[in-house]
């Protein structure tokens, strides 16, 4: 049950896949893709594009018909990257964005791009692309040279065409593309060091492309991997333990055996069943899970949970600065607070699906992770079969949030294809995505500092117990800081979500900064920037402040209306924000009527994507931070449905008022995880305001409807 | 016990023989191949799965295919008219109201429902109408304003 923070885990591994001509024209319909040559060895580049280079064939294919296949490991799940790639490879080609088909996350045909994860496909995977098909562009520019005998300077590009000005000609990638020496030319390695379009010069990037297959969205034709249907095809069902840790003692199959159309395995302890339809194999489960004897093992409650992990903290050392202990006891006033925040689940909408099909000792799963090559492996591993034998296709699916890294559905798919020989799909129900998924740490975090006569902070003490060590550091100026993430014993299974830890500690960090500000005598703003060097940081807070009209809202806080602010930086991205909440204090309910957030991440590369996720965040964020919690006793989770645990809905949606500073001056940074750190320790610090209570844990309505 | 249900997708009418217990959802999905209409969690809690049956909202998830017998069913996929969007579908393509696009079916359709019900909604009639639809993306507030762009189209079609 306990398994390591997933936070980007992930380790650099070579990854080869060897393709010929014919597996591209199988996979993809002859004439598709022209510039492979025999044996092409693609997918030998790093994550995310940096460290050794790849083939430009394996990136870049010109396809007779003038469009443009561009190839990446990416997965869309819902953040962008399918326009955000195809805007960068666009760019760099000079070509109109409708003339770019991305091919994505399909590890038979694309190069490992690592993860889709950690906001990196911005500063990775965009730059890894544009350098890709600036080559691409080079090498087309330099073909057409030779052709003409002229010095490739003498020429331009535009719109797919290369044009030599001196005899009025041109000729198209396409023209190109039918010739042998680009096959040749395409062999050559991406150059790293090829000069991008600078921001200023950008047509494509920079602009609202919208989500290439949108349509495809509306029309309901776009197939999710919960859609996917394959010949003969079985649905599949798996036993889940009564609880965590549980362990299978008996089982009698004979049962669902009996059952017309039914299949049935056994092995160890993994039990599945198959049918025809979902109804059947579901009504076969619960025919054997009936007779199935169970072994338990007492499991930690939510109630206790807080206590445990402080009880079982463990490992890491506080990095320090100056000497918190004595500054500590040379302040004039010292405050300690403890913050918790409880585990949440990711739920995205689409749940956990996997169709898998074994031909040939060849198994080809169809699945919604966010790796496809990182899930090539392990269920490589998992079977027992060589990696070049497992192909993973991830078609753009609904939702991740972090919470897709694993692939336990494409395992269970291929254990159940694999039994019965024929394509099984397994689709996990809410309940087993709410119990069985892994979800967001808990965490504890211990916070003391110290304040001098002035009501400056001195020292720094902050402990981070179980989230993870994102954002942990305080980017205030504090000469004497000692800041500690310690594990501890998940008694659920944890891992990423999105901006991981960050939540957690920037809620801790933020909300105890008004406290220090309160203790202070000083406003929350002024008291934050007076501590603060980072300019980015001080450009979005002052920039909301001045939106939000922080002064003036401040002064008309009643006993029911309160504001409160925060800010915080994470994966290069700076974020900060002003909200109003409104109290019910009879029904302990905090109601976020207005929120204003100023985001930068850099010089944004597609303005309605970006909107979108901060958005997102935003609204996102409210659950964990008002009511969003996972129940549990008796390695059970008590509330694994929507009705029992609320995740935002229409009518939670305040009043959005967001800004998003372009800065061409930096690169670009990821911008769907960011956004939400900020939120969760506005509200608290505007309970409040309104109050005059602290609420010191997530999901804050909880909190109140203990102080109130 | 298998039943014969008779159903009028998309404007064609289907047989199927089948346990009429069977939720409408799967139905759909697994024995007519209608994918458009989502799982999100079977029991009536986050609209993934909205159809139109009789021109009302349904959850398909939660309505047995028995009940659904000589009903005309209308899907996402039948929701164009050829290559004409509806102005709800071309209402969230122009509004970007799309992230991951899962909700995406459901939300369509229950905005179709509404307009149909009531082509002037305010917004906390709007509100209150979608409150059952999750988006898990979080992106109410461009599917919000997707459905008043779709509103106010509407109103204009009726009036021309
Ligand atoms: S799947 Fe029907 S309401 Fe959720
Ligand atoms: S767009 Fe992803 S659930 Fe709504």
């Amino acid at each position: 049950m306990i398994e390591d923070t997933l936070e980007m885990a992930e380790s650099p591994r070579p990854d080869t896949v060897k393709l010929s001509r014919r597996s591209f024209v199988q996979l993809l319909g002859t004439g598709l893709l022209i510039t492979v040559t025999e044996g092409v060895t693609l997918g030998q580049g790093r994550r995310g594009g940096g460290g050794r280079s790849i083939a430009v064939a394996a990136r870049i294919h010109i396809n007779k018909d003038g469009t443009i296949s561009v190839m990446t490991g990416k997965v869309e799940e819902g953040q962008g990257p399918r326009a955000q790639l195809s805007q960068a490879a666009a760019e760099e080609l000079r070509v109109g964005v409708d003339r770019i088909r991305l091919i994505m996350s399909d590890t038979g045909l694309v190069p490992d791009d690592g993860i889709t994860a950690g906001s990196r496909t911005t500063p990775s995977t965009v730059p890894a692309v544009r350098q890709g098909a600036a080559t691409a562009r080079k090498l087309l520019t330099d073909l057409a040279a030779k052709r003409w005998k002229v010095d490739p300077s003498t020429l331009t590009v535009s719109d797919g065409s290369i044009r030599n000005k001196a005899i009025d000609k041109t000729i198209t990638y396409a023209d190109l593309a039918n010739s042998a020496d680009v096959e040749e030319a395409f062999t050559q390695s991406v150059s790293s060091d090829i000069a991008l379009t600078p921001v200023d010069e950008w047509k494509t990037m920079g602009t609202s492309v919208p989500r290439p297959n949108s349509r495809d969205i509306v029309t309901g034709a776009h197939k999710y991997p919960s859609d996917i249907v394959r010949p003969n095809m079985l649905y599949g069902k798996i036993l889940r333990a009564p609880s965590y840790g549980a362990t299978l003692e008996s089982i009698d199959l004979s049962r669902a055996q009996a059952m017309k159309d039914v299949l049935v395995v056994r092995d160890g302890q993994f039990v599945g069943c198959a049918a025809p339809s979902a109804h059947t194999a579901r009504l076969a489960l619960e025919a054997v899970a009936a007779t199935a004897s169970w072994k338990t093992v007492p499991q930690v409650s939510s109630r206790e949970v807080h206590a445990h992990l402080k009880r079982n903290s463990r490992g890491g050392r506080p990095r320090t600065k100056g000497s918190v202990e004595k500054a500590m006891s040379d302040s004039k006033k010292v405050l300690s607070e403890t913050y918790e925040v409880a585990y949440v689940q990711h739920t995205p909408m689409e749940p956990r699906a996997a169709v898998a099909e074994w031909e040939d000792g060849k198994l080809t799963v169809w699945t919604g992770v966010d790796g496809p090559q990182r899930n090539q492996q392990s269920l490589a591993s998992a079977l027992g079969v060589p990696s070049d034998r497992v192909r993973v296709i991830v078609p753009d699916m609904g939702g991740g949030f972090g919470g897709k890294h694993t692939g336990e559905a494409a395992e269970e798919a291929a254990r159940l294809a694999r039994a019965f020989g024929r394509p099984v799909a397994v689709h996990w129900t809410r309940a087993e995505e709410f119990t069985w998924a892994y979800c967001r740490p808990a965490a504890v975090i211990e916070c003391k500092g110290g304040l001098d006569a002035k009501g400056s902070i001195v020292a720094w003490d902050f402990a981070s117990i179980n989230p993870g060590g994102s954002a942990i550091d305080t980017p205030y100026s504090i000469p004497n800081t000692s800041i500690l993430s310690a594990g501890s014993d998940s008694p659920l299974r944890q891992g990423s979500y999105r901006c991981l830890g960050a939540t957690a500690n920037n809620f801790a960090r933020e909300a105890f900064m008004d406290e220090l500000a309160a203790a202070a005598g000083a406003d929350p703003l002024a008291f934050r920037l007076a501590h603060l060097e980072n300019t980015r940081i001080r450009n979005v807070l002052e920039a909301v402040a001045k939106h939000f009209d922080w002064p003036r809202r401040r002064r008309q806080t009643t006993t029911d209306v309160g504001v409160g602010l925060a800010c915080g930086t994470e994966k290069n991205s700076v974020v900060a924000a002003c909200v109003q909440v409104r109290i019910d204090r009879r029904r302990a309910r905090i109601k976020v009527e207005h929120v204003c957030e100023a985001f930068e991440c850099g010089p944004i590369q597609n303005p309605a994507n970006l909107l979108s996720q901060v958005q997102g965040c935003i609204t996102m964020g409210l659950g964990p931070a008002l009511h969003e919690q996972l129940q549990f006793a008796d390695g059970k989770i008590l509330n694994a449905s929507f009705a029992g645990y609320l995740v935002p809905r229409f009518k939670d949606l305040p009043t959005l008022d967001i800004h998003l500073m372009n800065r061409t001056d930096i690169p670009s940074a990821g911008g769907g995880e960011t956004p939400i750190i900020a939120i969760a320790p506005a509200i608290a610090n505007a309970v409040f305001a309104a109050t005059g209570k602290r609420v010191r844990s997530m999901p804050m309505e909880d909190a109140l409807r203990r102080v109130v | 016990m298998d039943a014969r249900i008779t159903l009028i997708v998309n404007g064609q009418k289907t047989t199927v023989v089948t346990d009429p217990e069977r939720p409408l959802l799967e139905v759909l999905r697994e024995d007519l191949g209608v994918t458009g209409p989502k799982y999100g969690c079977g029991e009536g809690r986050c609209g993934a799965c909205t159809v139109l049956m009789d021109g009302q909202r349904a959850l398909s998830c939660s309505t047995p295919v028995g009940s659904a017998n000589d009903k005309e069913i209308t899907t996402i996929e039948g929701l164009a008219d050829g290559d004409r969007l509806h102005p709800v579908q071309q209402a969230f393509l122009d509004e970007g109201a799309i992230q991951c696009g899962y909700c995406t079916p459901g939300m369509i359709l229950s905005a179709v429902a509404l307009l149909e019900e009531n082509p002037r909604p305010t917004d906390e009639q709007i509100v209150e109408w979608m409150n059952g639809n999750i988006c898990r993306c979080n992106g109410y507030e461009k599917i919000l304003n997707a459905v008043r762009r779709a509103a106010s189209q509407v109103k204009e079609v009726k009036r021309s």
